[in-house]
């Protein structure tokens, strides 16, 4: 339905958050993606999350790289300034932005192509460096705008849609968001809103680097029969280790779950991050037995989601660089530019 | 026996020594001492790519008239590196001096007999002073310094004062420093003549200051209000980097010790220049540094940056090229790269810097040219300038000077009213309005793309919005003619029919070249080119002689190819000279390269006249 303009009035019954938006000042232009793209659903996800989490939506600037997640973008968040990288490199251009004016809330949005194949380098550097972002990956295993080639993440074994078999090993970006220190790891899937939106919420409004995984079945060209990335192979094979609910700061304190279910975290914004456990021996603080526990799932063919890693006392880039308060770019010409003494102090030094 | 050369403030002293060794220092301390007296030098570390172990060479030319470029041969030669003995003894004028370490003999075959041979026993004068193996081979260093000074006159009390600045801070190696240069000093007074060669104080040097290019351009950087640094070291743009966070670490943290800067030292030069492009859409100026490889891999967001239209400033030590090529040598061979990097249909301007003095200025100056015209600045350092002390002029800033920005819209601006759309041409001159992420709730925010947009920003694939924007690029870039820095044009003293264009590091040499050849009645005007594209003065230059030297640092011609595919100009009435053997150019190549060529064409046009 792309050809429909979306009308631009809101129904004045429409629903606002406590900085006063509806829903729909989160939305975007209308999604070009073929009719029932798991993408779009993450899109939707993202612009609930955005909307729920009470954030200004200029206060959003959003990332991608090139592929078809990577065009999603555009689907929401209109009032955020976008930046469509070139392939692979959005991570070091989010740092960039990131380092120029951190009081935004950055979200990048990339493809398994983008993020495990081209953009390995720079995923991992990003990831390393802990970035406050959150970096989303729309996992379909597949490179759709090139209609249907294998990509890095597609399991050993996994079928093509015309039956060519993948003979590489899977690269399993949450592991190795986890090794590289990662400090708000999830997986999801993109026909599990109500997974995914709590994710969302809950990276969002983490310090440090977020990433979530989203196994989102591309209709086009890897959602058949022998696809271990379709819509029925995730649903029989999905593992969830727990179920989360993000409380703002400023929401009352409900107890209506029983003692010992719940495992609630205070991140560093306030935000509350409410776990409640469905596999009995899943820490979701501890980095080295979520490694463990996702190594020996991945080898029974499980695929886990839920809220894998959190560390909510983490530290970000800017810790490390010691950067003032105030952003890089509001910085005045009378505080960035030295002082003409200073200058003839240099000159005298090299005489 | 050749007549020893006798010469006051004009001789060349060139030091063979194994890199690692610790012979840097005291090579400098000796240009410093004679700057000290007011006598100009001209000073050169020729380098290999390594640690340690093998050769490396220091030249200092001294030049009472000025001459800082590099002259050629030597005339009196410091050999310390027995693997470089016979290649280095080659190289001494006839008549010249050879000063050797004469702790162990060598066969008379070692030696040649048309040059003056002077022993000093450093590692004997030294063992009777120091124990430890490396005070020994350190101090040996300052030792012959020593024994330099009182063969040339050079003042003990001005080599004492900057071994005592040198070594401010650690002052318990100031005293082993000042019995080290005694011990050769006294031995050369007690057992050597007097040489032919002398330095007399002069007045020549003025208040000018010693400097490398890297660390003039990081310092234009910090005046020119960068903020951020994205890098991956290589050879020979490090040292930018680094005197980038000294010179921030010195100027730029506010009251509480917090970092008006950020320094990251990226995974590789593609990470660097994307964080530039990010720090530069989001309204930082930040820059990276590196040389030609590091160009190639950044290609493909160059392009990004001048079709989407983001501020960068990258500056490239340009070093010997193709491939890894000569990391540790100079040339000037990264124009066409620069100038047409990525793929489609690009341009991007170009700074050649000829000196410190312009880096500094060029490195502050590129980050106003980048944020007004929305676009990637290439400042065009080359090693020669980079990573060698210059004496050059003092940096100057004008304390009324603002940082221009550019045209940005600000949340006034948008509450205000002002219409917004990214790519629109509104003030005629092609350059568009942008804004900064987070400016206002809802007004100004836009969408950038690599893809073909129309002028709001938005994603478009129809023929005329893509041509829209494109002309519209090249429209800005005729803008840009009278924005970057002009020519420099000298005129001969006599009417010249014929005029050399220049760049560069190739300054000094050619000003050289130019005082020589007038002395022999060839006159030539001459422009030295700062900035690409070219100013309409370049073009009108062309024109206004009958034949062009372009003389550049580089195998084929790449100012000369840009000048034609820029300018029209016809490829014949542009003749090359080309030097890019990885040395710096000198006044004698270029000097003798333009009269055969001159020489050649006079015998050309012959029968024509004969007709």
């Amino acid at each position: 339905m792309t050809y429909l303009a979306k009308p631009p009035l809101h129904h004045p019954s429409l629903e606002r958050n406590a900085v006063g938006f509806t829903r729909r000042d989160y939305e975007g232009r209308i999604s070009t993606l073929c009719a029932g793209c798991g993408h779009d659903s993450i899109s939707a996800a993202i612009i609930q999350a955005c909307f729920e989490i009470d954030l200004e939506p200029h206060r959003l600037a959003k990332f991608s790289g090139i592929g078809c997640s990577s065009k999603t973008p555009d689907y929401f968040v209109s009032p955020a300034h976008g930046f469509n990288a070139v392939h692979g490199r959005m991570p070091s251009v989010l740092t960039g932005a990131n380092i120029a004016a951190k009081d935004l809330i950055y979200l990048g949005v990339s493809g398994d192509g983008d993020s495990a194949s081209i953009g390995l380098g720079q995923f991992c550097h990003a990831v390393r460096r802990g970035v406050n972002m959150t970096y989303i990956c729309e996992n379909n295993g597949v490179y759709g705008l090139t209609k249907g080639q294998f990509s890095a993440t597609s399991d050993k074994g996994s079928k093509a849609k015309k039956g060519a078999e993948n003979k590489d090993s899977a690269i399993d970006l949450v592991m190795l968001a986890l090794q590289l220190g990662a400090t708000y790891v999830g997986r999801s899937f993109s026909g599990d809103k109500s997974q995914l939106v709590p994710l969302i919420k809950g990276a969002l409004s983490h310090k440090g680097t977020s990433f979530i995984d989203v196994i989102s079945p591309c209709v086009a060209f890897n959602n058949h029969v022998g696809s271990t990335k379709s819509f029925d192979y995730v649903r029989e094979h999905n593992e969830a280790v727990n179920r989360m609910d993000v409380i703002s700061p400023r929401a009352p304190i409900r107890a209506d779950y029983k003692p010992g279910e719940l495992k609630e975290v205070v991140q560093h914004d306030g935000s509350i991050l409410r776990l409640r456990k469905l596999e009995d021996d899943y820490d979701s603080t501890d980095r080295n037995a979520a490694l463990g526990y996702l190594a020996r799932k991945a080898a029974e063919g499980e695929i886990v989601t839920g809220l894998l890693y959190v560390d909510p006392d983490a530290s970000d880039l800017h810790d490390g660089l010691n950067t003032v308060a105030c952003q890089l770019n509001k910085l005045t010409d009378q505080e960035l530019i030295p002082p003409l003494s200073a200058l003839e102090k240099i000159n005298a030094s090299l005489r | 026996m050749t007549k020893p050369i006798a010469a006051t403030n004009d001789f060349v002293v060139k030091f063979a020594n194994v890199n690692g060794s610790g012979s840097a220092s005291a090579n400098g301390m000796f240009a410093k001492v004679i700057l000290r007296m007011g006598v100009p030098v001209g000073a050169r570390n020729i380098f290999p790519s390594n640690i340690q172990g093998l050769p490396t060479w220091y030249e200092v030319r001294v030049s009472e008239a000025g001459w800082l470029g590099r002259r050629g041969g030597v005339d009196l030669m410091v050999a310390m590196n027995p693997q470089t003995w016979d290649a280095d003894l080659k190289e001494i004028m006839p008549g010249g001096y050879l000063l050797y370490d004469s702790s162990k003999p060598l066969p008379a075959s070692k030696f040649r007999d048309d040059i003056n041979v002077i022993g000093a026993p450093l590692t004997e004068l030294i063992a009777t002073e120091f124990s430890i193996p490396r005070e020994r081979q350190l101090f040996k260093n300052i030792c012959y310094v020593g024994v330099l000074a009182q063969l040339l006159g050079l003042e003990a009390d001005t080599v004492k004062q900057l071994l005592t600045e040198e070594f401010k801070g650690k002052d318990k190696l100031i005293e082993p420093n000042f019995r080290a240069f005694e011990l050769g000093r006294a031995y050369a007074e007690a057992n050597i003549p007097p040489i032919g060669l002398r330095i007399k104080r002069s007045d020549k040097v003025g208040d000018r200051i010693f400097a490398e290019g890297n660390d003039a351009a990081a310092l234009g950087a910090v005046y020119g209000g960068a903020t951020f640094c994205a890098w991956y070291p290589i050879t020979p743009s490090t040292s930018l980097a680094e005197s980038f966070q000294k010179y921030c670490t010195m100027l730029r943290k506010d009251a509480d010790g917090k970092n008006r800067f950020a320094i990251v030292q990226a995974e590789d030069e593609i990470a660097s220049i994307g964080m530039v492009m990010g720090a530069g859409w989001a309204g930082s100026r930040a820059f990276t540094c590196t040389s030609g490889p590091g160009i190639s891999l950044m290609n493909e967001f160059v392009g990004f940056s001048y079709y989407a239209e983001i501020p960068a400033v990258i500056f490239d030590v340009q070093r010997g090229g193709p491939s890894t090529g000569m990391p540790t040598r100079t040339q000037q061979s990264d124009l066409l790269l620069a100038a047409y990097a990525s793929h489609g249909d690009t341009k991007h301007p170009m700074l050649f810097p000829a000196n410190p003095t312009e880096a500094f200025e060029m490195g502050a100056q590129a980050f106003d040219l980048s944020d007004f015209f929305q676009t990637t600045v290439f400042v065009m350092l080359e090693l020669d300038i980079g990573m060698q002390e210059w004496l050059t002029e003092p940096f100057k800033w004008d304390e009324k000077r603002r940082l221009n920005r550019g045209k940005v819209l600000t949340y006034e601006h948008l509450e205000q009213g002002v219409p917004f759309g990214r790519y629109r041409d509104v003030d005629g001159d092609a350059v568009p309005y942008r804004t900064y992420p987070g400016t206002h709730p809802t007004k100004g925010s836009y969408f950038t793309r690599g893809s073909s947009h129309d002028k709001d920003a938005r994603y478009s694939e129809k023929g005329e919005d893509y041509t829209e924007g494109m002309a519209r690029l090249l429209r800005k870039w005729e803008t840009m003619k009278s924005h970057v820095p002009a020519p420099i044009i000298k005129k001969a003293k006599k009417r010249a029919p014929d005029g050399v264009i220049y760049m560069g590091s190739t300054d000094p040499a050619m000003e050289e070249a130019l005082c020589a050849m007038e002395s022999h009645g060839i006159h030539l005007d001459a422009l030295r080119v700062r900035a690409f594209p070219f100013n309409n003065e370049v073009f009108d230059f062309i024109r206004d002689h009958e034949q062009v030297f372009v003389v550049e640092q580089n195998r084929d011609g790449q100012l000369k190819s840009l000048l034609v595919n820029e300018g029209g100009v016809h490829p014949a009435r542009l003749v090359s000279v080309l030097h890019y053997d990885g040395t710096p150019i000198t006044a004698r190549f270029i000097i003798k390269d333009i009269t055969e060529k001159l020489q050649a064409g006079q015998a050309a046009a012959l029968p024509e006249k004969a007709k």
